[in-house]
């Protein structure tokens, strides 16, 4: 019996119906992470021991009288920015490459307390500084669908680790695409939450104020699923907002929804064939009732570089605490107090982050200060109000969710109009805090050479809600995958010779 | 008097420690005194990766009750920052602090000097902020160690504006700061322990100079209201030297040495940091309602300004009385107690007694006295507050009633408060128990002098020879018979007559 891509209501059935145990359940996954992550180095860690023993726990909470959590006895993978006690948590870097956590992050605490089993930790650019996975400190992570491809990232680890069925979902982070993108390049769903409804806390911060722990899936329903568990204001976390969080399932139809398409998110540049396949997916949305509203968001080519300013000024400062000191990678060469910082540091950080440390220390500078962040930060309220109002319009916003299918791994950088298309499709909405669903919708060649990928490669629909908007994201995510098939195709098994 | 033309400009900048029960920006316990190091810490504290922090409100609500003692305005918003330096005693390589939205700005608190001047002390700004851990370099080891117990301690750092002029100001300005910080509960402020701290920042205006001196010289390390005024008049004398031979001192940091008592250079400005300051992205801005500053208003006692005031009105002590009295905030609470005790007798005394206000006048300075004296001293040795003592408002009352009444020596009042202090209990019974009634009968003490008399008749004939001392001696005599429980005034009467 197979069971690596079921959706986690079908997984709940068999094991509530003991069809199944949580036991064989996580030794089925480990085995396949065992068997494939050596070609995809979707993961960091694995678990397997803790992993056993927590299911051990589930099946007896599954043998006992009573209903079981939605997600007990479910195995799961965390990007390894989700703090984890006593299992390593490195954040693919060299500073925290021997870091175990004393304590675990809320969104690891609520799914403990559904017995979920942790199964592994997942490769990601270091500190998500990227959007390749190539960054890491472990290696690049593969796409399953071409191996010869990157899985996108920062939460690359995790989208490719779902994409394989080496788990039935993943919690990954998005600060500036980090989720949409490689959900859409792996081809698996993937929800980037409102700013403040996923706690933050024990999630190693990135950029304080654009950080939003979400999550990849077989589904939105799954996803659905997950939001339910995840969300809620956190006392740990004075950013979280105190929102009710109880989102419908039932998939509805249409009418009445509408669907806004931005123009400046269907610009020249991107890959056509992504274009045309996010254009279909409106069209099947209008046949499912929604209507399509053109809109204009002229602010939109403003947002890359206010995140350009905003995004390193917080990363450097969250970065301040890796200092030797305390716990992480500490220099063997230090003569005085000085070097310890200085060694440490420019030996422990990989080269992006000692950019984006520069860069950030120098937007803070005295002096630099009104000049960048603080202007950054008023244009950054500009993008904002105008969502706000382009929302009073419109329900959702639809786009691609990346401007093209994975790349040649090595070769992201070849591209830079790719990149800077990319930012102008998630970054805008990231700095608003807005929730986003990334859902398969298609495949598309690619550019740059050959696939053995029969279909092409995965491409994804992004649908952006405004504040607080998840309900809507979901019923049109819903009602999408129940008329299309997209998120039920897989990569093809990669053989183990 | 060319001197006092150079004159001094000081501001002071003041931390103090907000006694909460958990850490400004976290829920790991807030004690100090610890003995064993590193046990007052979680996640938060030692900044691990992914950890928030989350305000303290009981650290916010003492903030803005400070502020309003401090006469500040306590504006709708305030929002904390990000202050970056490197330094192992601090966990995130930043501390959370305030910048330009401080929690309370622009009050003032008032002085009286020792010549009677009264001085309002312009306050620019009072702001939270997290304390650092301590940094341990144990002697002869090639490596230091980091304690970040203290590290997270509410903060409340206080600052003034430049208009301190003499070491004498600067010294009234942190004791009555100390005392409105106890008496709004909000810390002990113990300049000795380290929950007050003062770095006074201090220049030499040239006479005529317009505007503040082009330096300042910050002193740290000052540990006690003495070396704050030592190290501040150290300064202004140095300083003044130095800019009568025409120099303008460096603008550097000063430590206060105790050892050579003088201050001493620490490091120098030029290589200030840059603070990098970031609107705290962690935490949103805190706002104030009009109806939470009320409330924190209505939760405001009797502050020591006010209360100095109403003491010198309703009880007539003397200043120096007062000020000892008002030094100690629970001390005043006990002290209104028993004189409300002894109001309410006098009032239920015949009308010739309660008609006498310098009887009740001599009463409350008694009753100041023992609070002042005898009580304080043994209340100090056990670090008690009068409130956990065994001797009731009511009990301390009646002992005055009784001293008041010759029913005990004032040495034997000595003896029965002592016993009311270790076991408690009614200074009548206590005095019946130790047997320490004083003798006022007169028949009793006029057989005793008698004898005396006829025992003693060298110094009779002395004393009628003109020898005052021979007096003092047959008082003693008549004492040591009646076993010291004589009333002495009269003792002294009843002898005196018997030699005429």
């Amino acid at each position: 019996m197979k069971f690596e891509h079921l959706e986690l209501s079908e997984l709940r059935e068999k094991l509530d119906k003991k069809e199944i145990t949580s036991v064989q359940l996580t030794e089925y996954f480990l085995a396949r992470i065992e068997k494939l992550n050596p070609e995809l180095n979707a993961f960091v860690t694995i678990c397997r021991d803790e992993a056993l023993s927590q299911a051990r726990v589930a099946d007896d909470y599954i043998n006992s009288p009573g209903e079981n959590p939605p997600l007990c006895g479910i195995p799961f993978s965390a990007k390894d920015l989700f703090c984890t006690v006593g299992v390593r948590t490195t954040a693919s870097s060299k500073i925290l490459d021997q870091y175990i956590p004393p304590y675990d992050s809320t969104v690891i605490v609520k799914l403990k307390e559904q017995k979920a089993v942790l199964v592994g930790k997942t490769n990601l650019d270091q500190f998500a500084h990227g959007s390749s996975t190539e960054t890491s400190y472990y290696g690049p992570t593969k796409n399953p669908w071409d191996t010869s491809r990157i899985p996108g990232g920062s939460s690359g680890g995790s989208a490719a680790s779902v994409a394989a069925g080496m788990v039935p979902f993943a919690l990954g982070t998005e600060t500036g695409g980090s989720i949409r993108q490689p959900s859409s390049l792996c081809g698996v769903s993937g929800w980037k939450p409102t700013y403040g409804r996923v706690s933050r806390f024990g999630v190693i911060a990135m950029a304080s104020s654009l950080d939003s722990p979400g999550a990849h899936g077989k589904s939105v329903k799954d996803l659905v699923s997950l939001a339910n568990i995840m969300s809620g204001v956190d006392l740990k976390d004075s950013t979280t907002g105190d929102r009710i969080s109880d989102f419908r399932l039932q998939i509805a139809d249409l009418k009445g929804v509408r669907v806004g398409v931005p123009k400046q998110y269907f610009v020249d540049g991107m890959q056509e064939e992504v274009r045309e396949r996010v254009i279909e997916a409106t069209k099947e949305l209008e046949r499912l009732g929604a209507e399509l509203v053109e809109v204009d968001l002229p602010h939109t080519k403003y947002g890359s570089l206010v995140y350009a300013i905003v995004a390193p000024a917080e990363i450097a400062s969250n970065l301040s605490r890796y200092d030797g000191i305390r716990y992480g990678y500490v220099t063997s060469e230090a003569k005085n107090l000085l070097e310890v910082y200085e060694k440490s540091r420019s030996e422990g950080f990989g080269d992006e982050a000692k950019r984006r440390i520069m860069t950030g220390t120098y937007v803070l500078s005295a002096g630099y200060y009104d000049a960048y962040y603080k202007r950054a930060q008023k244009v950054r309220r500009f993008i904002i109000n105008e969502f706000a109002e382009v929302f009073k319009k419109v329900d959702v916003l639809v786009a691609p969710s990346s401007p093209n299918v994975a790349v040649t791994l090595g070769k992201a950088a070849d591209d830079p109009l790719f990149g800077y298309i990319a930012d102008q499709l998630n970054i805008p909405s990231s700095l608003a805090g807005l929730p986003a669903l990334s859902v398969p919708c298609g495949f598309a060649r690619p550019q740059d050479g050959v696939t053995p990928s029969v279909d092409g490669l995965p491409v994804g629909l992004q649908i952006i809600g405004p504040q607080w908007g998840e309900q809507k994201i979901f019923d049109v995510g819903l009602a999408y995958q129940s008329a299309t098939d997209w998120h039920k195709k897989h990569p093809t098994e990669i053989s183990n010779s | 008097m060319e001197n006092a033309e150079y004159k001094p400009v000081i501001g002071l900048e003041v931390h103090i420690q907000l006694k909460t029960k958990s850490k400004m920006f976290g829920m790991a316990p807030n004690k100090l005194d610890m003995t064993e190091p590193n046990v007052n810490i979680d996640e938060v504290v030692t900044a691990q990766p992914g950890s928030l922090p989350v305000a303290n409100k009981e650290a916010i609500r003492l903030a803005a009750k400070m502020g309003l003692a401090l006469n500040c305005t306590i504006d709708e918003w305030s929002k904390f920052d990000r202050k970056h330096y490197f330094y192992p005693d601090l966990p995130k390589g930043y501390q959370i602090s305030q910048l330009d939205q401080p929690i309370a700005k622009e009050g003032w608190l008032e002085i009286t000097k020792s010549d009677g001047a009264v001085k309002k002390i312009a306050i620019q700004r009072a702001h939270l902020e997290e304390d650092a851990g301590k940094n341990i370099h144990p002697d002869g080891l090639p490596y230091s160690l980091v304690d970040y117990n203290r590290a997270g301690t509410p903060l409340l750092e206080i600052v003034t504006h430049p208009c301190i002029e003499s070491a004498e100001e600067a010294r009234k300005y942190l004791e009555e700061l100390q005392r409105i910080a106890r008496y709004v509960g909000a810390s002990d402020a113990d300049m000795e322990k380290g929950s007050m701290r003062c770095e006074p920042s201090i220049s030499v205006r040239l006479p005529g100079e317009v505007g503040l001196p082009p330096y300042k010289c910050e002193v740290k390390n000052i540990n006690s209201f003495k070396f704050v005024e030592q190290a501040i008049k150290y300064e202004i004398e140095r300083q003044t030297e130095m800019r009568k031979e025409g120099l303008v001192p460096k603008q550097v940091t000063m430590g206060w040495n105790e050892k050579l008592n003088q201050t001493v250079e620490q490091r120098s400005k030029e290589e200030a940091n840059d603070y990098r300051y970031l609107p705290e992205p962690d935490l949103p801005p805190l706002q104030f309602t009009s109806e939470y500053i009320e409330e924190l208003r209505g939760e405001l006692p009797e502050l020591p300004a006010a209360k100095r005031k109403r003491f010198r009105e309703e009880y007539g002590l003397p200043d120096a009385d007062i000020e000892n009295l008002i030094n100690w905030k629970e001390l005043t609470y006990y002290f209104e107690n028993v004189v409300s005790e002894l109001d309410a007798w006098i009032l239920s005394a015949p009308a010739e007694l309660s008609g006498k206000t310098d009887k009740r006048g001599k009463l409350i300075k008694s009753v100041a006295n023992w609070c002042l004296q005898d009580f304080s001293a043994m209340l100090n040795v056990e670090h008690k507050n009068p409130d956990e003592s065994l001797v009731t408002p009511e009990n301390l009352a009646e002992l005055v009633k009784l001293i008041d009444d010759g029913k005990i020596s004032s040495s034997a009042a000595k003896q029965v408060f002592r016993a009311m202090y270790e076991r408690g209990g009614d200074p009548s019974e206590i005095v019946g128990d130790l047997g320490l009634e004083q003798v006022s009968d007169e028949g009793a003490i006029a057989s005793v002098i008698d004898v005396v008399i006829a025992n003693n008749e060298k110094a009779v004939t002395d004393y009628k020879a003109g020898l005052e001392k021979s007096f003092g001696f047959l008082v003693g005599q008549a004492m040591k018979e009646l076993k010291g429980k004589g009333n002495p005034n009269l003792v002294n009467e009843l002898l005196r007559n018997k030699l005429k």
